[in-house]
């Protein structure tokens, strides 16, 4: 897919060398090295992660994701806390879209329970599910542009997000930490006139949608740097486990909301976007689709929410209530991919187990090392952003 | 790449002519929104400091402390949650917990502080300028709780099932109502310091839940060797101050305790409580009366190795709980399940012994180390008004005594109970059951001085007594039992207005002017009940001191002034139940540091 008539890439025929085990050999005293440092803190890292990149000139030739800045152990803390206490905790592993962990979790605790949610509460979950999408991409969307120095769209971007927040205050309490989805339901109904404010914010977001496809997606320069760059190879999407906007630039139609619905998620009239050219630019511009799904089904989760009903379901006093043993995984589909949790009870009141399989392992740490390889350095932000890497979900 | 792309990014320039959208903090500061989870306020009047938020919080942010002016007192255990904002998240699970709703969260959301101490604070105590503010979080809609709130209902037997016989009412938990029931406590021990026996409540409960039964048998016995007993006819003010009592139901802690005792097998009492072998001691005890009281002590002393010995003035064990409760409320072999453990201990009785007739108390002095006297209050109080001297007025203690004792009782047409405690409700639903089977109608009426609202008796009484087709008619004052030619007629009375005064003393108000009457045939008199204790010889009595109201005054191990005569039961503090159990417990610890100490010297 490289763009031959700008592929100024280096000959690659007399260094490095590779050896018997298909991987390069690299002597550091050769003066043809230079180990650099990208992150922990660096303004192209997402997050507390860095890379240790070996280069030849400005050309990448290995590279080793070094994470280890975030640990918080939060898996183990759960073993140490009551079901009902773990959703305070649970958020803080992804927090840039948080309520994916609150869902899981919430799931995960119902199903090893046996309990089923009212409707009215599963409407509201797909509602702040979505919510937590949109203000994800808003942030994501333009941040693309910023990891290649074109900070105009994230001001924007972030602007709006934060008017989704606002919502999110409205109805849950929180801005970032939403804490509303718990085991057996949510923490209450939609507020007076909250569909008519956010309606708003969506017409405010259609616009933003089209300015910043002028400003980002038909701006020659992103196009130029991003276009051929960071190639992913379909091959590798099974290989590595690529999901979500990563696999569908990839070609592959990977959604979990379709491939195994979940909430009502059958009852909305909607098509996964899917692009083949699976470089930086695609990535960005499959995301950039993905904006415009989630507000369409925000709508048609709007018209459809009961007004009425129960927004939790009866359960046992939550002070001491035990799970019965047995173990289960429960995925959602975050604005990064499937998005997992597999949890063991053993029957007491605390979680035996909780482990949460997020996409960002996945994409940065094997794959993101793998396509690091003759990546230019000013790339390689760019790279990682376009993969939506997040290291809070790696180390939880 | 086309000249399309050169021109396209250019349009952002057109924000050059759109307004900032920045707020600026805080020149234009804008409010939390109305649910936001802001900073903590709690109404510290309605507080009880039953510590449910400090249990749920995850962090362990929340402490209870005690606070300057809020006293401990019955469901309230005087402490109030301290709030740590170095550990806070913001989850807000203390608000959504709150058994009396009186934690919340303000949308307040700015603090600013040097002093990092100031923190941690007491949110309704220490002042702060969102506690008046009224948005902010709030336990959401009504549907959505935690905990539940309704207490799981227990299987009865319907009026029409019950009025004729004496068969029990209530029939008891199952497994898994009890469990229901077990889940639904907040372990916040408010219940254990209202209880006179402080039992392990909390405790036992979650030994239900865990469904480990004999953990909970033995619990019960460390404070309360009757369990069947009080599992079934406990005044339970644990009840009354029960946290789950403020938004919903109290707990049914009763019924539970009744269904842990109900588990166990009589036969296996011994094993459960590792009661086979019991070291004796040399000293002896002797115990008037085997009432909750004198049982309790025997229990403790026989568990300790004392030669204990029961003296009974009736031919069975078990005092006014068998000679005063109707069976209806507590079966006879229930009752005997609770006794029969204390009796197999080793624990002596002889029966049909009145003290100061068949044996003295000099006797008693000398054969024994110490003496604890339980002899609780048998004995009727009158009305005194005009007709009581008639032959069918009756004493509601003895026509229940006579009622256990399967003496044969006058069951008359009319019948009609002056009083309206526990004992009026008693004597007028046994009453009901005996007209039922005579003449298969109810014609009974009881009457009292309290108004409705104040009627001395539990609320299921004077329901259950209704249900059953007596007359409650409160609120009446009797003034004159009628006869004529010898035949009692009926009984005039008058309303009474109020019958405390400001200060809660008994001051009956009447009014002369509105009077009634009563038809009745037979009159019975239940007012209460007073101890008789002519058995205690002049000689020990001027050694007795006596309180103000003119009880015998006893230290907190109901130790008298003499020193080896104890005391406890309805005569010094009750009368219930659940008192005499703790009057009894206390007294043996008393009793065995009373004859540890004579030891020494």
């Amino acid at each position: 897919m490289k763009n031959k008539l700008f592929n100024i890439s280096p000959d690659r025929s007399k260094y490095p060398t590779i050896g018997k085990d298909g991987k390069p050999e690299i002597d550091l005293s050769s003066g043809k090295f230079v180990k650099i440092w990208q992150g922990p803190n660096h303004p192209g890292v997402t997050g507390n992660m860095s890379l240790e990149l070996t280069v030849s000139g400005d050309e990448v030739v290995d590279a080793k994701t070094h994470v280890g800045y975030l640990h918080r152990g939060f898996e183990k803390l759960f073993e140490r806390r009551k079901y009902i206490q773990c959703f305070p905790t649970s958020i803080r592993m992804c927090v840039p879209e948080a309520d994916s962990n609150e869902y899981c979790l919430a799931v995960g605790t119902e199903k090893l329970a046996g309990i089923d949610v009212p409707d009215r509460a599963k409407w509201l979950r797909m509602l702040t599910l979505e919510m937590s999408r949109l203000q994800m991409l808003l942030r994501i969307v333009p941040g693309q542009g910023g990891t290649m120095g074109l900070g105009i769209g994230v001001q924007w971007g972030m602007y709006l997000r934060d008017l989704i927040l606002d919502r999110f205050e409205e109805l849950t309490g929180g801005r970032i930490y939403h804490m509303y989805i718990l085991p057996g339901g949510v923490r209450g109904g939609l507020p007076e006139g909250f569909e008519t404010r956010l309606e708003e914010n969506l017409k405010d977001i259609e616009k933003f949608v089209h300015r910043i496809d002028n400003v980002l997606y038909q701006n020659a320069v992103f196009r130029k740097r991003a276009m051929g760059v960071g190639y992913l190879d379909p091959s590798w999407v099974d290989e590595y486990g690529v999901v979500g906007s990563n696999a569908r630039a990839a070609g592959f139609k990977r959604d979990v909301r379709k491939d195994n619905p979940y909430l009502f998620y059958e009852q909305l009239d909607w098509e996964v976007p899917i692009k083949t050219e699976s470089d930086i630019y695609t990535r960005a511009r499959i995301r950039w689709y993905d904006l415009q799904v989630t507000i369409d089904l925000i709508r048609q989760i709007l018209a459809k929410i009961p007004k009425t009903g129960d927004v939790r379901a009866k359960t046992p006093n939550v002070m001491h209530w035990k799970i019965p043993a047995g173990q289960t995984y429960v995925k959602s589909e975050s604005s990064r991919g499937e998005f997992g949790f597999f949890m063991v009870s053993d029957g007491t009141d605390k979680p035996r187990r909780i482990n949460l399989r997020g996409p960002s392992y996945t994409h940065a740490v094997p794959l993101l090392e793998r396509m690091l390889i003759n990546t230019n350095i000013a790339d390689v932000g760019a790279l990682m952003v376009s993969l939506q890497t997040c290291p809070p979900e790696i180390e939880r | 790449m086309s000249l399309k792309h050169i021109i396209k990014p250019f349009s952002a320039w057109s924000n050059v002519f759109r307004d900032p959208v920045t707020v600026k903090d805080p020149l234009n500061d804008r409010p939390g929104a109305a649910r936001y989870r802001g900073f903590h306020q709690n109404d510290i009047e309605s507080c009880i400091g039953c510590g449910a938020c400090s249990t749920i919080c995850e962090n362990e942010a929340i402490s209870l402390v005690p606070v300057d002016g809020i006293e401990t007192k019955e469901g309230d255990s005087g402490l109030r949650p301290l709030v740590d904002y170095g550990r806070c998240c913001w989850c807000a699970l203390c608000v959504d917990v709150c058994s009396t709703e009186s934690l919340k969260l303000s949308n307040h959301y700015t603090w600013v502080g040097e002093d990092p101490e100031a923190f941690k604070f007491i949110p309704g105590v220490d002042k702060m300028p969102w506690d008046e503010e009224e948005l902010g979080w709030k336990r959401p809609e009504d549907n959505y709780e935690l905990n539940n709130f309704k207490r799981i209902s227990m299987l009865e037997l319907t009026p029409e099932a019950r009025d004729k016989s004496f068969i029990e009412i209530v029939k008891g938990y199952s497994k898994q109502e009890a469990q229901e029931e077990a889940d639904r406590c907040i372990e916040c021990g408010l219940c254990i310091s209202t209880c006179p026996a402080h039992m392990g409540i909390p405790e036992y409960i979650a030994a239900i839940r865990e469904d480990d039964i004999n953990e909970g048998f033995k619990k019960l016995y460390e404070t309360n060797p009757l369990p069947e007993i009080c599992g079934r006819i406990c005044t339970h003010k644990c009840e009354t101050v029960c946290a789950m009592g403020h938004r919903g139901d109290p707990l049914s802690i009763r019924w539970l305790k009744r269904y842990i005792a109900d588990q166990i097998e009589s036969d296996d009492y011994k094993k459960v409580l590792e009661l086979d072998s019991i070291e004796n001691k040399d000293q002896k005890v002797a115990i008037i009366g085997s009432g909750p009281a004198g049982l309790s002590a025997a229990y403790y002393l026989r568990k300790l190795g004392y030669q204990v010995k029961i003296f009974e003035a009736l031919p069975e064990a078990g005092g006014m709980m068998r000679y005063g409760i109707p069976e209806y409320r507590l079966p006879y072999d229930q009752l005997d399940k609770d006794i029969n453990l204390i009796l197999n201990l080793g624990t002596e009785i002889q029966y049909n012994t009145r003290i100061g007739k068949d044996i003295s108390m000099e006797e008693l002095q000398k054969s024994y180390d110490a003496v604890f006297a339980a002899t609780g209050l048998h004995d009727g109080r009158s009305t005194r008004i005009p007709g009581t001297d008639h032959e069918h007025v009756y004493m509601a203690a003895d026509l229940l005594r006579d009622i256990t004792s399967s003496k044969e009782i006058p069951v008359m047409e009319k019948v009609l109970v002056i009083g309206g405690g526990n004992v009026a409700m008693d004597i007028t639903r046994s009453m009901a059951r005996l007209q039922n089977q005579k003449f298969g109608r109810v014609q009974v009426i009881a009457t009292a001085l309290e108004g409705e609202e104040i009627l001395p008796a539990d609320r299921e009484e004077i329901v259950e007594a209704r249900e059953e087709q007596a007359v409650i008619n409160p609120g009446w004052g009797p003034t004159e039992i009628v006869i004529e030619d010898g035949k009692l007629k009926g009984l005039l009375v008058q309303r009474c207005l109020s019958v405390f005064d400001e200060n809660g003393g008994f001051a009956p108000k009447f009014d002369p002017e509105d009077t009634d009457f009563f038809p009745a045939d037979m009159v019975i008199e239940s007012i209460g009940q007073g101890a008789n204790l002519s058995y205690i010889p002049q000689s020990v009595k001027d050694e007795l001191e006596y309180t103000d109201r003119g009880r015998i005054k006893v230290d907190s191990h109901f130790q008298s002034s003499a020193k080896w005569l104890f005391f406890g039961g309805d005569i010094i503090e009750g009368p219930d139940v659940i008192h005499g159990i703790a009057n009894g417990h206390k007294a043996a610890i008393g009793i065995d540091q009373f004859i540890q100490e004579t030891q020494k010297k």
